[in-house]
């Protein structure tokens, strides 16, 4: 248990998870997780391998569906939607719930297409509109300048920090509420990894965003709220200046000052 | 303070204990030249003036070299947490030890003025800085001890004793004001006697300084410029 801070009591919760179990077969990967995500801010989540981090990401958008033996229990209410019940549709929670992966995952098709191929899956768009909808996306994943006038040429042939970039154009150009990024920058060398940074600070005006990273200054860089999990527990959560100062758990300290718990 | 485990990286360890075992060795240094110097003040053995000058010299060393090490430590190993209150906390303090030094450095000089000058028309006895001397000296002892062990009551007692410094301060300075209104020919060594209080007094605001620090780092309170009086 987990006192609460006072400091985030006047915040939007984008997502509210209520006593989360998370189950691979029979091994409970997640114990009674109990956090909000907060609307426009970047949380993160840190922690040792296997603490359960990318298995809570991959909890809100129900990732794990794809996979069978794997289940959740709770609640994980996004608007009001436990979206954890069965008549949830996935195709549209994840097109509310964006995701972008740890290796960039373009499809084999043109930049353009690589962005038109989810939208056309939710809206009927024109072709000017769709014109307008690709320039919006990559202009918002700072990509724009440099594909502009390369919009026909495989998205495979950018260098891997632009094909995240496009990975993250693909995933807000179905204008979601909420990007899940998992270790989005841990294939990246240092100054793509900045860009992504940057670009992570300039998308939390408009979407809220959640970071699942191995690199605790990366944490303490982009996220406003930090939660330190183990064991499949959520051990600490709050602010990310007092995570990284002033840190309430003594595990919480251990792990972010890289001593042996 | 629970105890803290080791580090991964074994040689932060052993930075972040150098970076403290300097601080240690600092404070001792600074230690020694204030007794020197109150005590070369109130016996006139001035033969260690000199001698408290060249130890400020090596005490202005340690605060370049930890200062270096301080700005290696965040440089390499990007501190979090407690480790980052050390090297923060480190900072601040091996400043107010400079200073400390350099007040020592003011009393002997002083007391070599005084003693040279010889006659003095203020009556012996007259304008003890001892008492005073005594308290700053183990406000700052306590204060590195308290730094040793991040022992929070202790500093918090170090922050206390300040306030009993400053008005020993305002009763010699009353006493001196006296003795200059009754007698001008004192004025010169009261001055130079208002100087030394003064430094005294001042090693006693860096010492509580110290204890600041310590408490910053131990828990990451910062208690320095409270809205009222009450430190707790």
């Amino acid at each position: 248990m987990m006192p609460v801070d006072q400091n985030i009591l006047n915040l939007t919760s984008q997502i509210s998870i209520r006593n989360l179990n998370f189950y691979y077969g029979k091994a409970l990967a997640l114990k009674n997780i109990n956090l909000d995500i907060y609307k426009g801010k970047v949380t993160a989540f840190i922690g040792p391998s296997g603490c359960g981090k990318s298995t809570l990401l991959r909890t809100i958008n129900r990732m794990y569906d794809l996979y069978p033996g794997q289940r959740a229990e709770g609640e994980l209410l996004i608007e009001g939607t436990n979206i954890l019940d069965k008549g949830v549709d996935t195709i549209a929670l994840r097109a509310k719930v964006g995701m972008v992966f740890q290796k960039p995952t373009p499809f084999p098709m043109s930049i353009y297409e690589n962005i038109a191929f989810g939208v056309r899956m939710h809206e009927k768009l024109s072709r000017s509109q769709m014109d307008d909808r690709i320039e919006w996306a990559l202009t918002k994943a700072a990509l724009w300048d440099e594909v502009k006038d390369k919009l026909n040429q495989q998205g495979t042939g950018l260098s891997g920090g632009q094909q995240q970039r496009l990975c993250i154009a693909r995933g807000v150009a179905v204008k979601p509420s909420v990007l899940l990024l998992d270790e989005p920058t841990s294939a990246l060398d240092p100054i793509s990894t900045m860009r992504i940074e940057e670009l992570i600070h300039e998308l939390k005006s408009e979407f809220t965003i959640a970071i699942v990273t191995h690199n605790m200054q990366q944490a303490a860089r982009v996220s406003d709220y930090t939660a330190y999990m183990y064991l499949g527990e959520l051990v600490e959560f709050g602010k990310t200046d007092d995570v990284f100062i002033k840190p309430r758990d003594k595990r919480t300290e251990d792990y972010i000052t890289g001593r042996m718990g | 303070m629970t105890e803290h485990t080791q580090h991964v990286i074994r040689v932060f360890d052993e930075e972040l204990s150098r970076l403290r075992t300097n601080v240690l060795e600092m404070g001792g240094l600074v230690e020694s030249q204030i007794l020197a110097a109150t005590n070369a003040y109130h016996t006139g053995e001035i033969d260690v003036v000199a001698e408290i000058v060249a130890t400020d010299r090596t005490v202005n060393h340690y605060e370049l070299v930890i200062d270096d090490e301080c700005t290696h430590v965040i440089a390499k190993r990007q501190p979090a947490a407690f480790d980052l209150r050390l090297v923060m906390g480190i900072g601040k303090i091996v400043t107010d030890l400079e200073r400390m030094g350099d007040e020592a450095k003011k009393i002997a000089k002083g007391a070599r003025r005084i003693h040279e000058r010889g006659q003095t028309a203020l009556p012996r006895g007259a304008a003890d800085v001892r008492h005073l001397a005594s308290t700053t000296v183990t406000m700052l002892r306590q204060a590195l001890d308290a730094f040793a062990r991040l022992d929070t009551a202790a500093a918090l007692e170090v922050i206390r004793a300040d306030d009993e410094v400053d008005v020993a301060f305002k009763a010699i300075i009353r006493q001196l004001i006296t003795f200059m209104m009754e007698d001008p020919r004192t004025i010169s060594t009261a001055m130079d006697i208002i100087w030394i209080a003064r430094a005294v007094e001042r090693i006693g605001d860096h010492a509580k300084n110290v204890a600041e620090q310590v408490i910053y780092i131990a828990e990451g309170r910062d208690i320095r410029h409270p809205p009222k009086e009450k430190k707790e």
